[in-house]
């Protein structure tokens, strides 16, 4: 357990409200069990969260999923969180977004939109190859500018689109994009079971890496890239959000409260639901927000780490989805003993016996078939840490 | 352009200017970030409305602190948020 440092307030939280969607991400870092959570919030709990984190501090308001969309009082939501004086940034694949709302969602005060703009492998293909997603894409773009908001497009990508980032940049600014943030799958939940297929080589990285930085070159402050490399090609891990809870609070559909997104598949952490606890308690006096503040939990060699307070020793989800400790180091770090198991996984990018194998879509019925095959325990080992172990043990199976 | 007393300004489209508490501070917001205002890029950001003149703006500042000789100091913190699209000339 850290020393309670003197902890700042959140200024940022993230609304995940709602696990529905109707797109499968291949990529996607929803919990693998999400199909076993419980109920939604309520309306009426979302505006009490709002007020509760608004009076903490947090000032950045993401509206997140799932589909956002998909909650028919996104609009009662948003006019709520800009009356409290929220900044409000609605993360969306688009889908759902008629006029009728996307005019209802301005008059409520919504800020900013951010755009996805490939959704699955399937999809991605579809987006590149088809005039009926790149049409639907577009209308949605064109209501974007219409309603006066910033274009802001977010791709990701993985070894099967990675190759594309040139034809990506060019439908972009044919959109009228002003930032494009081309962020690399991390490799968490879904997409650590789908890891080994999409993961692209190092030559994939830097090729594209270098078509991002002449396009930036050609557009200039016109269009804004932001090119986000993944952690698995790198040699030193990045901070857990900025820091294990220093300003990200995440509320989730069934009101567990975390401090990243995937932090509930760590095991023995207990996180507090907002149907039982405030905000303030989760953020200030939770055991669970707690468990990795600061530095006195580590082992090494981060705890005689010269760089111990630039990264944190990197993120707790990685060390445990790897190595089995949570309190290892992030094995991205080449000063980590589990270091050789990131630099094979890159090495063996792109080989057939890897590529052979068929992706796992996101989707309720296969996040249902996982949980049946995590309580029966017969997952892998590196499997069975994706689950969260609050939720397998009320589905009867061990921890 | 050179950013000149005459002139007017107001904060961009992309961002909103605002007083936090919890912060003891004015916050420049804009999409998936935050800018912390000291205290006397605060005093300038909040009077850049869209109506007045860098030369009102400064006279507010000096009446305000009691002070003289703030025009230049204003002069280059505009600049300077032009130059990083926080504002933008009217």
């Amino acid at each position: 357990m850290s020393e309670r440092r003197d902890v700042g307030p959140p200024l940022w939280l993230l609304a995940e409200l709602t696990y529905r969607c109707p797109l499968h991400c291949v990529f996607c870092y929803n919990p693998v069990d999400y199909a076993g959570q419980g109920a939604e919030l309520s309306t009426d709990d979302w505006k009490r969260v709002l007020r509760e984190g608004r009076a903490l501090g947090a000032a950045q308001l993401g509206l997140s999923g799932g589909e956002p969309l998909l909650r028919d009082d996104l609009e009662a939501i948003v006019r709520e969180a800009r009356q409290l004086g929220y900044y409000i940034n609605l993360l969306t694949s688009g889908v759902g977004l008629t006029e009728t709302r996307i005019a209802a969602l301005r008059d409520a005060g919504l800020d900013h939109i951010q755009l996805s703009f490939q959704d699955s492998t399937r999809e991605m293909n579809d987006f590149l190859s088809s005039t009926r997603t790149f049409d639907l894409k577009n209308r949605v773009a064109q209501l974007i500018k219409q309603y006066d908001y910033p274009m802001v497009l977010n791709c990701v990508l993985h070894r099967y689109n990675i190759d594309h980032v040139q034809q990506i940049l060019e439908m972009a600014e044919a959109m009228g994009a002003e930032y494009v943030e081309l962020a690399n799958t991390q490799y968490y939940s879904w997409a650590y079971l789908n890891r080994e297929q999409l993961m692209p080589t190092r030559e994939q990285v830097e090729r594209a890496e270098a078509v991002t930085d002449a396009y930036r070159e050609k557009v200039k402050a016109r269009m804004r890239l932001f090119f986000v490399p993944p952690d698995y090609h790198g040699s030193r891990p990045k901070k857990c959000t900025n820091g294990w809870g220093q300003v990200f609070m995440t509320v989730r559909a069934d009101g567990s409260v975390l401090p990243c997104h995937t932090a509930g598949m760590l095991p023995g952490l207990e996180f507090p639901n907002v149907r039982e606890h405030s905000l303030a308690w989760a953020w200030y006096d939770s055991p669970g927000f707690n468990r990795f503040r600061g530095t006195a939990w580590m082992k090494e060699p981060c705890r005689s780490c010269p760089e111990q307070e630039k990264d944190l020793g990197g993120c707790r989800c990685q060390a445990w989805m790897m190595t089995g400790d949570a309190e290892a180091a992030d094995p991205v770090c080449d000063r980590s003993p589990h270091h050789a198991q990131v630099t094979d996984m890159v090495a063996a990018a792109g080989t057939p016996a890897v590529i052979e194998r068929p992706v796992v879509f996101r989707t309720d019925r296969t996040s249902r078939a996982l949980i049946d095959e995590r309580v029966a325990g017969t997952p892998t080992a590196d499997r069975a840490r994706l689950f969260e172990p609050a939720l397998i043990a009320d589905c009867g199976g061990e921890r | 352009m050179s950013v000149a007393a005459d002139q007017v300004y107001t904060v961009a489209r992309l961002f909103r200017l605002q007083w936090e508490p919890a912060q003891n501070a004015w916050v420049l917001l804009y999409p998936e970030g935050m800018v912390q205002l000291n205290q006397s890029a605060g005093e300038i950001m909040k009077r850049l409305d869209g109506t007045r003149t860098l030369a009102d703006v400064t006279a507010g500042c000096e009446a305000d602190f009691a002070t003289t000789g703030l025009l230049d100091d204003v002069l280059g913190f505009v600049a300077g948020a032009v130059e990083q699209g926080w504002v933008r000339r009217v």
